[in-house]
């Protein structure tokens, strides 16, 4: 039922593409809504992580997954319990770019009157996979944005077309992406604890990014766009002179309001783990807790208990007992 | 109201995790029998001043919250939302993949998806989504939000009383997204409208008034200790002291309360007698710092601190150098991360070195709070200690990390040391079941009652069946754990799964093995049990 609602939505922004694709308010999709899903990401998303940054983080909480620096004979595990901000970037970067905790990842199942767990790599496997795939897609759309094209652009984009299958060449970022994006739906579907809990938002975040894939690989490799009149839109954007575009075709047209949705729902959804991941205090903060203390910026006196009160209420017993006393 | 009969272990396994077909917003929660925790009684709530002291009973229709308990609860919420960043980020970035679903102990025996750590933080963002995000109140259910009813806050109190706060989910969610302070505040949120348990209330009460979470007043907490040192005489022919309140004593020793008060604890602390004894340590407990263990950390924040500050208001009256713990898995989460910040600075104590081998713990120089694991691992590695691990020769044993200690501390390779020097058969359990994988008890987070026995059992089951199996390919007959809590779970756990191994603590296996100046020809182990394997 979520599945269908967000296919539903993703075929309404699909018509509604085509429908203004080719009326005199085409100019919206090529001239105002770049603009304004731009506007939109860049201040949404910076709304949100001040937002996050504003909040104080009134304890160290350190998700520990190794030993500790305790004694100098014991040998810390600086990566996963960070006694350092040495330590806590190398986390952070495993994190980042490898996928640590996600590389962790184990199944279970009850074999025989026992729990068994299995290796479970495949969600870290695809995972990683497409948002690498992902990065380098987006890394050589600059070459629409930058011209002379520079080299570093032009070197990426030729490793990732090194096979030189087919013309235009294949990019194998293209083939990773639908891969993990398909895998990412498909285990949604079907596993059934995983679409027990996905709601539409989960599935209309990949099929919204698999319509941006499949309309750019139908662009370069079935219903070929004109290069230069794209080149022509997107550098009018960059130099704030947008022009109007010329045969540059429908599937453009879809592919635009796709990106563009993307652009201005990213930073009201769930896709903001992007900069959220930064922030999250279980692993950027060094397992140091003992070594320097932490302030918590509303730490308030408290209702306590105090050793006066305790020895007032129970002076007698003590006494009896034999305890030392403050006042006898 | 009585408890309901715990199915057989046979019955118990039969997990299915196939999903309910209703979704799960449309899904009724059901207070099983076995299932739940009884009510926080109205003495406990007046005690500490908690809102809406009442008698009442979960499965109640009524559950007599106050008129206007919904803004209560979201002027609650957005309080908290406020304080912690952590818990606006966690209600922000969960992008649910599921890669915690099956690592709780309470989904892997129970099967109920409310308990995958997902969808139980689910329970919670959902409300949260609707009062506080655009999305949430324009497009409603569509984007996962619904609103806050009577049914949602029944199941929110269901659920985050069937949670441990073990942080086994936040180990393998790639953002860190931690279950355990997501329960944190949807428990603080249930307390401001009078929700709670009472195996979390009374404790937190007694300990308020009394020092420790029995409610054992001074005179009892010095019997104890007393008759422990009578055994520790009767077992080694050494008179041990028990000094207490002692004025002027290089450390203050704290320890969890159901050390002294209850088996098999109570062997681990005749170990602790033991070995602060012979090597003439200069300490003194305290019958107002009684207690270590801190059920605050399963009330509110506030009621952490309430609790924990003692600890240093004693050892600031005592004149204390600096503070030894002992072996406790929640209590050492509240030391190491919670009560230099909350209570401290620490400005008149010492950064700790152990008189005995003269090594500086810098790991612990602002808190000034030193592990006992630490502690003594250091004595065995300066050849302090005189072991004998023959004498463990009987046990074949394996080591159990408790949640905290391993998961918000980082302490796995110090008992391990100590454990590997006092006995000769030592057998790790399954890679994904210990350290920071480790599997929780079951029973921790306040919930180690009898009413809901059969959720404990349930829980604990991944832990027992792991110890299953070492005991079935090695003979493991003993497990042994750093965690009051453990001692008393683990061994009703035990003796549900996997009958004839026997729990105990690091220290009770240390002592069995310490040699001391003076003792009689050692017969029996500290369980008054001959020791025949020498």
């Amino acid at each position: 039922m979520n599945l269908l609602t967000s296919f539903i939505a993703i075929l309404i922004l699909t018509l509604s593409a085509l429908g203004i694709a080719f009326t005199p308010i085409s100019f919206l999709l090529t001239a105002i809504l770049p603009y304004a899903a731009f506007t939109v990401f860049i201040a949404g998303f910076i709304y949100r992580v001040v937002k996050w940054a504003k909040v104080p983080v009134p304890f160290r909480i350190t998700t520990t997954c190794g030993q500790q620096a305790s004694l100098p004979w014991i040998r810390n595990n600086p990566l996963e319990s960070p006694s350092n901000v040495w330590g806590v970037i190398g986390r952070m970067a495993m994190e980042l770019f490898l996928f640590r905790s996600l590389f962790r990842n184990t199944d279970v199942a009850i074999v025989g009157q026992k729990p068994i767990y299995g290796s479970a790599k495949w969600l870290w496997f695809f995972g990683l996979l497409f948002h690498w795939s992902l990065l380098i897609i987006v890394l050589r759309h600059l070459r629409f944005f930058i011209e002379p094209i520079a080299p570093w652009i032009g070197a990426l984009s030729a490793v990732d077309g090194f096979f030189e299958i087919g013309v235009p060449t294949l990019y194998l970022s293209d083939l990773t992406v639908v891969a993990g994006l398909t895998f990412l739906l498909f285990r949604r579907v079907v596993v059934p604890q995983l679409h027990y809990i996905s709601l539409v938002t989960d599935y209309f975040a990949l099929l919204l990014l698999l319509g941006v894939v499949t309309t750019g690989l139908l662009m370069r490799h079935f219903f070929p766009a004109d290069l230069i009149h794209v080149k022509n839109l997107t550098l009018g954007w960059v130099t704030f002179a947008p022009a109007v575009p010329k045969e540059v075709g429908a599937v453009f047209y879809i592919h635009l309001c796709f990106v563009f949705t993307l652009l201005a729902w990213f930073p009201f959804s769930k896709l903001m783990h992007m900069g959220g991941i930064f922030l999250s205090p279980t692993r950027n903060l060094a397992n140091d807790n003992r070594t320097k203390r932490h302030l918590n910026p509303w730490n308030a006196p408290v209702k306590v208990h105090t050793y006066e009160e305790y020895e007032e209420e129970f002076r007698d017993k003590m006494k009896l007992a034999g305890l030392p006393l403050e006042k006898e | 109201m009585s408890a309901a009969k715990t199915p057989k272990p046979d019955e118990l396994i039969e997990v299915r995790y196939a999903p309910p077909a209703t979704p799960w917003m449309e899904t009724p929660t059901v207070f099983r029998p076995g299932a739940w925790s009884y009510s926080g009684n109205v003495k406990s709530l007046t005690a500490l001043g908690l809102p809406n002291p009442r008698t009442w009973q979960p499965p109640d229709e009524d559950w007599k919250l106050p008129e206007n308990w919904q803004s209560i609860i979201l002027e609650g919420l957005r309080e908290r939302l406020e304080k912690y960043r952590s818990f606006r980020l966690f209600m922000d970035i969960c992008v649910r993949c599921g890669a915690c679903a099956d690592k709780c102990h309470f989904y892997i025996g129970s099967g109920d998806p409310k308990n995958m750590p997902v969808l139980r933080a689910e329970l919670l963002r959902s409300v949260y989504r609707r009062y506080f995000t655009v999305s949430g109140k324009r497009f409603g259910k569509l984007v996962g939000a619904r609103d806050l009813t009577i049914d949602v806050l029944k199941e929110w109190f269901y659920y985050f009383y069937q949670c441990t706060e073990c942080r086994r989910c936040s180990v393998f969610c790639p953002y860190g997204i931690d279950q355990a302070e997501i329960t944190m505040m949807g428990r603080e949120l249930l307390n401001l409208v009078g929700c709670n348990i009472n195996w979390v209330t009374e404790p937190a009460a007694n300990c308020f008034r009394t020092g420790n979470h029995l409610g054992i007043q001074p005179g009892g907490v010095k019997d104890m200790l007393e008759f422990l040192a009578d055994d520790v005489a009767d077992r080694t022919g050494v008179h041990v002291e028990v000094p207490l309140n002692r004025k002027g004593a290089e450390i203050l020793f704290v320890i969890p309360s159901g050390d002294y008060f209850a088996d098999p604890g109570t062997y681990t602390c005749m170990g602790y007698l033991m070995l602060l004894h012979e090597i003439g340590l200069d300490f003194t407990f305290s019958t107002y710092a009684s207690e270590g263990g801190n059920f605050g950390l399963f009330t509110s924040h506030e009621m952490i601190k309430r609790l924990n500050a003692k600890i240093y208001a004693e050892a600031k009256r005592l004149g204390v150098k600096w503070i030894l713990g002992g072996e406790c898995g929640h209590m050492w989460r509240v030391l190491h991360q919670y009560m230099d910040t909350m209570n401290g600075p620490t400005d008149f104590l010492q950064e700790p070195v152990s008189p005995i081998t003269g090594t500086r713990f810098a790991n612990a120089r602002s808190t000034k709070m030193v592990h006992i694991a630490e502690f003594t691992a250091d004595l065995i590695r300066n050849g302090k200690l005189k072991l004998d691990p023959s004498r463990n020769d009987a046990y074949r044993v394996t080591f159990h990390d408790s949640c905290n200690p391993a998961r918000a501390m980082g302490l796995f390779e110090e008992p391990r040391y100590i454990i590997n020097h006092v006995c000769k058969h030592f057998y790790e359990m399954a890679e994904e079941t210990i350290r920071e994988k480790t599997l929780c008890c079951g029973s921790g987070a306040g919930l180690g009652n009898e009413e809901n026995e059969e959720m404990r059992m349930r829980g604990g089951m991944p832990r027992a069946m792991a110890v299953k199996q070492v005991k079935e390919r090695h003979g493991v007959n003993r497990l042994a754990c750093m965690c009051a809590i453990d001692r008393a779970a683990l061994t009703s756990l035990m003796d549900y799964w996997v009958p004839g191994v026997t729990v105990m603590g690091v220290h009770e296996l240390l002592a069995n093995a310490l040699v001391m100046t003076g003792e009689k020809e050692r017969t029996t182990d500290l369980r008054g049990e001959p020791l025949t394997g020498c």
